[in-house]
């Protein structure tokens, strides 16, 4: 891949021209043209997946129920959660304007609740690695973090952090932050011990250890960490409308409410989804931001 | 940073060396023995390499001298105001580019930007990889990431430098050319040189002195002047005289395994 810069350079090397010669370690390799690469081949099969899942939908909700009430009542048809639950487009009462307004809080919470986690998540990553007790003292409790049963406690979270914004955020938190602490910790330690000594023979400090070589090497995992939050965050906002009232109601709440009749059912089946394409976009943009960051340098970066 | 054993003879010392071991030895916590009576040392302009078979302690007496390693008994004087080391591996940090990899060694001595940049632009002259400035360690071949690697050492302008089996996982060819290279550069800069292979004909081709240390403990065991000049051509790998330097070399490191 070096061939027109080496050969052309007036201080051409021989041992870079050699490198070709002999086919040694070229290490950009050019994207290969894979079959299925191609409009069709990226968008068929799940379309057709999608098919397949909307005719399984009609099938069950045809043939589960002897009556068409019984049949409302559990699952409605597709076309009626969309002409019922998300028609119209443009009324703020109903319909997906509704649903968008009930979407705000939730996007709010979500993406306040992943900013903090990243903050303190990776702080905590950080202390861990410091030292090998500290690791030892803090990670039992970031495991709890993530295991204990979050809407048991609601009623200690509420005395704690109100019943507001607050309590949806450390709902969130709880939830998100373990996958931070874990995979920027591995991402520290996973330095390269002959990069240590670099660092070492120059003089370098802690901080400068820190910033210059132990976060840019976790880089990668922590974003890794990131993208695995951002799935948790959501199911965590929508999780804390459930069980708190006050403050901005979020898609959660919509969802609860439109539970009990079976008028509204479409209605609750428009917001689960729009909840769920919501974590979808939020996976995207992560990885998004991810390739944009390292496709440079890191390896992973080529398979896109 | 110097340690300086007092109770040797005064007079015994090349006072302008660089680098300078005296009766070191080295014995890690866990009781291997690594190193036993080590002395010599290298001044600048000598080309000292240290050949020897795997795990003798050769990579260990790198690592003490560069203060990296310590714990060891006996003297160890060395120069490390301005030390060159460079790795086995090329140790490039992937997310720079070949100029910030190169500016690295000076912006962490807190060189202003300005001055490492003319720095890092003069070693990567000298180093032949002008023209690659923006490219990523993963886009060049291992020769290049090697030759880098060096670049990123002469910023300082080391008056030691150290060697660590630079070129081990170069194919020959690419090994080949960069010994030629290096012996360029230290043409040009002077430095004190302490290089470790296990290959015989890199030894004799690079250096001014070669020794030649047993199995562990490592002991030096050979102890051989070279006799060619600066210039050392391409062909006289396939000198007799080289052939024969190699071959003598050769029967001391068939001592030191047995």
């Amino acid at each position: 891949m070096t061939t027109v810069d080496d050969v052309g350079s007036a201080t051409a090397l021989p041992e870079a021209a050699i490198d070709d010669e002999t086919g040694a370690p070229a290490t950009r390799v050019a994207p290969v043209k894979r079959a299925g690469d191609g409009f069709l081949g990226r968008f068929l099969p799940p379309a057709i997946m999608f098919a397949i899942f909307i005719g399984v939908w009609y099938l069950y909700s045809t043939l589960a129920f002897d009556q068409a009430f019984q049949r409302r009542n559990a699952l409605p048809y597709p076309h009626e959660v969309v002409v019922d639950g998300f028609l119209p487009l443009w009324d703020p009462r109903q319909g997906t304007r509704e649903i968008m307004g009930y979407m705000w809080p939730t996007i709010k919470v979500t993406l306040l609740g992943l900013g903090i986690s990243i903050v303190v998540g990776v702080c905590i990553a950080v202390v861990m690695n410091m030292s090998r007790y500290f690791e030892r003292a803090i990670f039992p409790y970031a495991v709890v973090a993530q295991t204990v049963p979050v809407l048991a406690i609601t009623p200690l979270l509420t005395q704690v952090f109100g019943d507001k914004l607050g309590v949806r955020l450390a709902v969130v938190f709880l939830i998100a932050v373990f996958p931070i602490i874990t995979n920027t910790l591995f991402g520290l330690q996973s330095t390269d011990r002959l990069h240590h000594d670099l660092f070492t023979l120059n003089k370098a400090g802690r901080w400068t250890r820190l910033w210059k070589l132990e976060l840019p090497t976790a880089l990668p995992a922590l974003m890794t960490g990131i993208r695995i939050a951002s799935g948790l965050a959501v199911i965590g906002a929508i999780v804390a409308d459930f069980f708190f009232n006050q403050g901005d109601k979020g898609i959660g709440f919509f969802i609860r409410v439109r539970q009990q009749k079976a008028a509204d059912r479409p209605d609750m089946l428009a917001g689960t989804i729009t909840a769920s394409l919501f974590g979808v976009v939020m996976f995207l943009i992560v990885g998004a931001i991810t390739a944009r960051a390292i496709r440079d340098w890191h390896d992973s970066a080529n398979h896109g | 940073m110097s340690v300086v054993d007092e109770s040797l003879d005064q007079a015994a010392r090349d006072t302008t060396a660089r680098l300078r071991f005296d009766g070191l030895s080295m014995v890690f916590p866990d009781g291997t023995h690594a190193l036993e009576d080590i002395s010599f040392s290298v001044a600048p302009g000598e080309f000292t390499t240290v050949v020897g078979p795997s795990g003798c302690g050769k990579s260990t007496l790198l690592r003490i001298a560069s203060g990296l390693e310590r714990g060891y008994t006996g003297g160890c004087d060395v120069d490390r105001d301005s030390i060159g080391y460079v790795f086995q591996d090329a140790t490039l940090l992937p997310w720079r580019t070949v100029q910030r990899n190169v500016e690295l060694n000076a912006e962490l001595h807190h060189v202003d930007k300005d001055e490492r940049q003319r720095r890092a632009a003069k070693a990567i002259e000298l180093v032949n990889l002008t023209g690659h400035e923006d490219k990523y360690p993963k886009q060049l071949s291992g020769g290049m990431k090697m030759r880098c690697s060096l670049a990123r050492s002469l910023v300082l302008n080391p008056g030691v430098f150290l060697f660590d089996e630079p070129f081990g996982a170069l194919d020959e060819i690419t090994r080949e050319f960069l010994n030629n290279e290096l012996l360029r550069l230290f043409a040009l800069e002077k430095f004190a040189a302490l290089f470790i292979t296990h290959s015989i004909a890199e030894a004799v081709f690079l250096s001014t002195r070669v020794l030649v240390m047993s199995a562990r403990p490592g002991r030096i065991i050979g102890d051989y002047e070279v006799p060619f000049g600066a210039e050392r051509p391409h062909d006289l790998r396939f000198e007799p005289a080289f052939a024969e330097l190699c071959g003598r070399i050769n029967d001391d490191l068939k001592g030191a395994h047995a």
